[in-house]
């Protein structure tokens, strides 16, 4: 089968910011040239590591987010780096770079420069803030983009003593590349009918401020102020906590209490199959549900003590059991009942779990140097036609430089691609 | 020129986790026609009748969350019980590029429009269904919404403090970023059917697109075999891929305000280490010296902190070269902040009931063919007159008849 994106050809400077955008391209078959300096990208130094042996060659970040991309190093202080990058620039249909506003201008190798020789060329820049506005080279990490971009805000606990949450995996400079991936393919689309390329600038700030669902919009519509909350949904009001402690020490989020008859009476078999009802005095409530013709109408809740009560015994039917499972049991037997119901899991979690595996989340990627494969996370979505996949693993630094860079007399780092680091 | 002007997109999503995907099509110019069912006045999207409201209006048309979601698309109601409104599916279908939709696995198919069938009116059809688990494996049968699919992806865990239960995250990430591979997918497909012709099925699962957004984590455990859930972990105020310190969120003078501080070098600690009485005891200088003590330096941040204004001291460190921001509220990054403004991030889209109606943006700026924003989302069937009649050639009569009979 081909792929969707095999006659791409995508250069990307190496950064952390937007090493998932390329990663995106490259894993649907774009072939996609990693540019680093001489001394390799920052990013081979970031922890987890082989072994827990640091080293250039090492760092699992490096490994997950370079994956299917060729490698290059080059020095673009130095004109003859410079130049190399102009020459891959110009058969490039992509290039993809989050350098700080004003590099690449002083390095005479933006935008402006770059149509010149590439008039085709998409130019990608993913930056903090844009790369016009008011600050643009103000200092940001992911931790900062978020706090300042609103995630941050809606993320914590009921306890609000403890401060907001920032969430783990660096999605922050996810959500950017996200943006700058849908862009990229708007803008090829686009090439596709004028011939000419386009300049696309992703503001990861920005990107944040879109991403935090009724956070922006119950301000920009309603001028109220959503107040974060333990394990659910920022609120302007107080909601009912959904996250529980199950029996093995393990969260679950126990959703929306059941509301259908069906629900209800699933519910109630679950109940007597553990052996619980006799535990729940509001039993007799789930069977006024159970019988009912309709759901029950949660918008006369208010003023309805019946709703109330049998919405209510739905909730303790659910905490009750909760509290005497194993989280994955009380997931898998919620689930059984018709209830839109989660295990808590850890991400390693899911790389054990059933339905991860039988749809081949497991991926083994080869690393020939180790003699061996590791197992990496899977696709994001299935392609029938062009299927995802990850067709290396990530390069070493400067493993491609023979093959790709126009001429031996170019001063580029040379590295030793072959042994062991 | 509209970047997408040439697409048009028979769309069946809903919420945010579909919705989101073809607003961000229909900003670049996409024809995206809106399906809804006329028997349950548009309930296939619990948004229509959801906070906010701009007035004291209620009703599927008035929604602030799904006008958000649904700027810019149209909107029709096709009633697909009936073999009327199944024939004129049928034909909208043989005139789209893209049939997209997040229902529960296997609902198209009950409709009687599973890929097989789609691809038999338009042989280069691009379907891309999005659901919580996929349209395969054990749980493809398990409903979800964005909460559901983050606690089963492990982002719910990666966010929390250390010695609390998992904060997770206080909205629905997954929906937004399962829109955004939702377009992803899309554009791909579009982008590969215009080199080969070839259209194609994608199916995505949420909770897949969730779970490979933990990379790093996931490889530690495969390659290592160190689990994520261990005494201490996660703490995600901390930074672990890669270390530093200090690197949190810190108390700031007033009632529940936070600065964010992220020092990412030593070079970066010697230059904010003046403004924090204590910080420059030469123990603190080197990482490994900053990491043995991470609690009592986060202590000692925040005792400064805590009696500065967030956005004062922020631009104080900024000044240095520190990375640092307040954690901005919703006014204050909406009303207050100059890079949104600037950016254009608000527009403000005029919607057919409830006028005027300020929206979320996109963060990205094309050069030549760039977004574009006007018209607020649809009310129920607003455009059944144009695609139908315009698009589909009913005459008006004909359409008058099938709202009659219940099809529209």
């Amino acid at each position: 089968m081909s792929a969707a994106l095999r006659d791409l050809r995508v250069i990307e400077l190496s950064s952390e910011r937007g090493a998932l955008a390329g990663k995106l391209l490259a894993d649907m078959g774009a072939e996609v040239i990693v540019v680093e300096p001489p001394e390799g990208d920052p990013m081979r130094s970031h922890e987890p590591f082989l072994d827990d042996e640091p080293g250039p060659e090492r760092s699992l970040t490096w490994w997950h987010y370079n994956t299917s991309k060729l490698g290059v190093s080059l020095d673009l202080e130095d004109e003859s780096g410079r130049e190399s990058l102009r020459r891959l620039v110009a058969g490039a249909d992509v290039l993809l770079e989050c350098e700080d506003p004003g590099r690449l201008e002083a390095l005479g190798l933006d935008w402006p420069d770059l149509r010149a020789i590439a008039p085709r060329l998409v130019h990608v820049s993913i930056t903090p803030f844009g790369r016009n506005a008011t600050g643009a080279n103000d200092a940001a990490t992911d931790l900062t983009i978020l706090a300042g971009g609103g995630p941050v805000w809606n993320c914590g606990y009921d306890d609000h003593s403890l401060p907001p949450v920032r969430g783990g995996g660096n999605q922050g400079h996810h959500t950017a590349c996200h943006y700058a991936v849908m862009s990229t393919l708007v803008a090829l689309l686009a090439r596709e009918q004028t011939g000419r390329g386009q300049h696309v600038d992703v503001s990861m700030h920005a990107a944040a401020n879109v991403t935090t669902e009724a956070g922006s919009y119950e301000w920009l519509v309603a001028r109220t102020t959503v107040q974060r909350q333990t394990g659910r949904h920022a609120s302007q009001h107080v909601t009912m906590p959904s996250q529980v402690r199950c029996a093995d020490g393990r969260y679950v989020n126990t959703g929306v209490p059941p509301t259908r008859p069906g629900e209800f009476r699933a519910l109630l078999g679950w109940l007597d199959s553990l052996d619980l009802r006799g535990e729940l005095p509001e039993a007799v409530f789930l069977e006024m549900g159970a019988e009912r013709g309709e759901r029950i109408p949660l918008a006369r809740i208010a003023e309805d003590e019946e709703i109330q009560a049998i919405f209510g015994a739905g909730r303790e039917a659910v905490n009750l059991i909760a509290s005497r499972l194993p989280a994955y049991d009380f997931f898998v037997g919620a689930q059984n009942c018709g209830l839109a119901v989660g295990v808590v899991y850890s991400p390693d979690e899911v790389m054990d779990d059933p339905h991860f595996a039988e749809r081949g989340f497991r991926v083994p990627v080869e690393h020939p140097e180790h003699g061996r494969s590791f197992v990496y996370p899977g696709a994001p979505y299935r392609f029938q036609a062009t299927p995802w996949r990850i067709a290396r693993r990530a390069p070493r630094l400067g493993e491609h430089n023979d093959r790709i860079l126009p001429s031996r007399d170019d001063r580029v780092a040379r590295h030793d691609t072959t042994g062991e680091s | 020129m509209k970047a997408l002007g040439n697409v048009r997109i028979c769309d069946f999503t809903g919420q945010l986790a579909g919705a989101g995907a073809t607003k961000f099509l229909a900003a670049f110019g996409a024809q995206v026609i809106r399906i809804e069912d006329p028997v349950q006045q548009g309930r296939w999207d619990i948004l229509r009748n959801m906070p906010p409201f701009v007035d004291e209006r209620r009703g599927p048309d008035l929604s602030g969350a799904f006008n958000n979601h649904n700027v810019g698309k149209l909107g029709i109601t096709l009633n697909l019980r009936t073999q009327r409104g199944r024939e004129l599916l049928e034909r909208l279908v043989a005139i789209s590029d893209v049939v997209s939709e997040n229902f529960a696995a296997g609902v198209m198919a009950r409709l009687g429009f599973d890929y097989e069938r789609l691809r038999s009116l338009r042989q280069d059809i691009i379907y891309v269904s999005n659901c919580g688990f996929g349209h395969t494996g054990p749980y493809s049968t398990f409903k979800t919404w964005g909460p559901i699919v983050q606690a089963v992806s492990g982002l719910t865990f990666q966010s929390g403090l250390k010695g609390q239960p998992p904060a997770g995250w206080g909205y629905s990430y997954m929906d937004h970023t399962g829109a955004y591979y939702m377009a992803i997918a899309i554009l791909m497909a579009l982008y590969h059917r215009a080199r080969t012709g070839e259209g194609q099925w994608v199916d995505m699962s949420c909770s897949e697109a969730g779970a490979s957004l933990n990379g790093p984590c996931l490889l530690d455990y495969t390659v290592n075999g160190r689990r994520l859930r261990r005494e201490g972990m996660p703490d995600s105020n901390r930074s672990q891929h890669p270390r530093m310190a200090p690197h949190g969120i810190y108390p700031a003078s007033g009632d529940d305000e936070w600065i964010a501080i992220a020092c990412r070098s030593d070079g970066d600690f010697a230059r904010l280490a003046p403004l924090f009485p204590g910080a420059e005891a030469e123990r603190f200088a080197r990482l490994a010296g900053r990491l043995a003590a991470e609690d009592e330096l986060d202590a000692l941040v925040a005792r400064t902190t805590a009696g500065r204004d967030k956005f004062e001291l922020a631009a104080e460190l900024q000044r240095v070269g520190v990375p640092a921001a307040a954690v901005q509220r919703p006014q204050e990054r909406i009303d207050g902040d100059a890079r949104t403004r600037e950016w254009g991030l608000w527009p403000t889209v005029e919607h057919s009931n409830m006028g005027k109606v300020r929206v979320d943006g996109l963060p990205v700026h094309l050069s030549e063919t760039d977004w574009e924003m006007r018209r607020g989302a649809a009310c129920l069937g607003e455009h059944n007159e144009y695609v139908f009649g315009e698009l589909l050639g009913l005459p008006a009569s004909e359409i008058e008849e099938l709202r009659a009979e219940g099809v529209l």
